[in-house]
């Protein structure tokens, strides 16, 4: 490919162009290419250029845009104890992906990564969860949660105490949540773990077995490091879609009890969108914005210095 | 088996049993829930029903909405799998084929599609549908809901288009075969499996979307199966049994459908996440 630049560099622009219309390919180009690029650039890129344009102005969805606040919104997000809440509430989702489902994820895909036919069933079963929509499994835990029906109306029965909703709580509802987080996501966790384990070169255990490693050995000196590259890119998922949770909390608590288990999406939602303010969504959406591109770029940075990967 | 490997194995089977089941139990309940009365489902909301009731089941397919639903999540689930597939396979296939100026910075730009949720942008995208005039048109769902599969797709097809052997297109080439000709005629036919593995995920995406049609979608006869089953519950609030025997039928096709094509949804899973 070097070579072949290299002699085109040699023609004009104009002689490739024309080079490339009698191949046939300038037609193929001009035909393939542009719906794809104009369909991106009017619902993905524009969008976010327009929200942080949007974000400097207080404007209701209708009429001229012309009410210039300068930072205002900015400075009304920073002093909102409701978002300080979703911000936290985002970190307590990481930290629990962090240091409950990902290590979940991988000791079960330790466990059934190997190819027989319980271990399938065990995969089946496990992803299913991922595959259900957020809102069905948001409806189905609420009422599993439901302090008259579900398992705590159940505890409470069995222990003669008045029932327990956990949802209206403002100490639990969140740790709820993050349950139903779990619950939802780890398969989807422990499938990443699954192939790179499958990938883990055979000879490699085998040499391991030679060399008189235990059990432990293995795991902690042979497999672990060789999908190191899978738990970091898992991190990086599990921190992405913590910023992201909506779906799973709308069916939930709404963000309920008084405002405390919103997210960052669901804070977008409720006090952005649903009241069509229309500068301070996106403003919202801009912050998030950034979030989600200083943890790529400090991904990359971090995680896949030394040539991961990506 | 010696004894701290009779031992580990005891604890592998106990610890995968646990978890299977506090993956299961909710489900079945879920199911089992739709066949019992309120009162039953206050007194025992695990066991098994004492009557299998299926007036509840029978009432909800039977009824005005919940077909609708299906069906509208249907026509928008399908159409962005369809309209996904081909617009990527597309520009997929001009950047694994034809090498051009600015083909690098083009691919960087659709990259960047990677890189947030659509969240971050759900105000400007609800403007942006409505200066479209497809407020309350499925169009509204479908062509975002595209845009956003647009750069995960062509990642995945490209790097596929691109092992396609390279003699078979300098032959076709040689016989008189052009570009485009090629791509209908070879490429397209020899992707089936890269094509049903984004067009899985695609569809599965869409079909659980909720914030993109709650957005766009106001007038109740468009919503699809998510709107609908927050409806539905808003509507009969206490009555658990009506809920969940509504999500029952709602989850049920994508359990199903999900264990035929787990193949390929681990496998878009897992490619793109290696290669993403």
């Amino acid at each position: 490919m070097t070579t072949m630049t290299g002699s085109r560099s040699q023609l004009s622009p104009a002689a490739r162009i024309a080079r490339m219309h009698r191949q046939g390919k300038l037609t193929a180009l001009l035909l393939f290419l542009p719906p794809a690029l104009v369909l991106f650039t009017l619902f993905v890129i524009w969008p976010i250029f327009n929200a942080a344009n949007l974000s400097f102005f207080k404007w209701s969805g209708y009429g001229a845009i012309d009410n210039f606040v300068g930072t205002q919104n900015y400075q009304r997000l920073a002093n909102h104890s409701v978002f300080h809440q979703s911000l936290w509430n985002s970190v307590k989702l990481i930290l629990a992906s962090l240091f409950i489902q990902i290590p979940l994820a991988l000791t079960l895909a330790l466990l059934i990564y190997k190819k027989t036919s319980i271990n399938t069933a065990f995969r089946l079963i496990f992803f299913a969860p991922y595959i259900l929509a957020e809102i069905a499994s948001g409806v189905i835990w609420s009422f599993i949660f439901d302090g008259d029906f579900g398992v705590s109306g159940q505890i409470a029965t069995a222990l003669g105490i008045e029932p327990f909703y956990i949802l209206a709580d403002r100490q639990f509802a969140f740790l709820a949540i993050i349950t139903v987080v779990v619950w939802k996501y780890f398969g989807y966790h422990m499938m990443i773990f699954i192939a790179a384990l499958q990938a883990v070169p055979d000879d490699l255990i085998e040499a391991a077995d030679i060399d008189g490693a235990g059990r432990w050995q293995k795991v902690f000196y042979v497999k672990l490091p060789l999908i190191m590259h899978a738990i970091k890119l898992s991190a990086f998922f599990a921190i992405v879609g913590a910023l992201q949770v909506f779906d799973i909390i709308i069916p939930l608590t709404n963000g309920g009890p008084s405002n405390s288990t919103h997210s960052i999406v669901s804070y977008l939602y409720t006090y952005g969108l649903a009241q069509l303010n229309v500068g301070y969504g996106a403003a919202v959406g801009v912050v998030l914005f950034i979030l989600c591109m200083v943890t790529a770029f400090s991904y990359r940075r971090l995680a896949m210095g030394k040539g991961g990967a990506l | 088996m010696n004894r701290p490997g009779f031992f580990l194995a005891l604890v592998r089977a106990a610890v995968l049993s646990i978890v299977a089941a506090l993956v299961i139990v909710p489900l079945i309940a879920t199911f089992l829930g739709g066949f019992k009365s309120v009162g039953e489902l206050r007194a025992s909301p695990f066991g098994l029903p004492p009557v299998w009731r299926i007036e509840t089941y029978t009432d909800i397919l039977g009824g005005p909405v919940f077909w609708g639903y299906i069906q509208n999540s249907l026509i928008i689930s399908f159409s962005a799998v369809f309209l996904t597939l081909m617009l990527a396979s597309m520009a997929a296939y001009i950047f694994a084929q034809i090498h051009f100026f600015g083909s690098k910075y083009i691919q960087a730009y659709l990259l960047l599609g990677l890189m947030f949720p659509f969240a971050t942008a759900i105000v400007p995208l609800f403007l942006q549908i409505r200066n479209f005039g497809l407020l309350d048109n499925p169009l509204g769902v479908i062509l975002p809901q595209t845009a956003f599969s647009m750069a995960f797709a062509i990642v995945l097809l490209r790097s596929f288009f691109q092992q396609l052997p390279k003699e078979l297109f300098e032959a076709a080439y040689v016989d008189g075969c052009g570009y485009i000709g090629f791509f209908f005629r070879f490429t397209l036919p020899l992707s089936t499996p890269i094509l049903a593995t984004v067009g899985t995920f695609v569809f599965v995406q869409s079909w659980n979307n909720y914030l993109l049609p709650l957005v766009v979608i106001n007038d109740s006869a468009g919503y699809t199966w998510p709107l609908g089953i927050m409806r539905y519950r808003g509507e009969f609030m206490v009555e658990w049994n009506r809920i969940l025997a509504f999500v029952s039928l709602t989850i049920l096709p994508a359990l199903i459908f999900f264990t035929f094509t787990q193949k390929y949804i681990v496998a878009g899973l897992t490619r793109g996440s290696v290669k993403g």
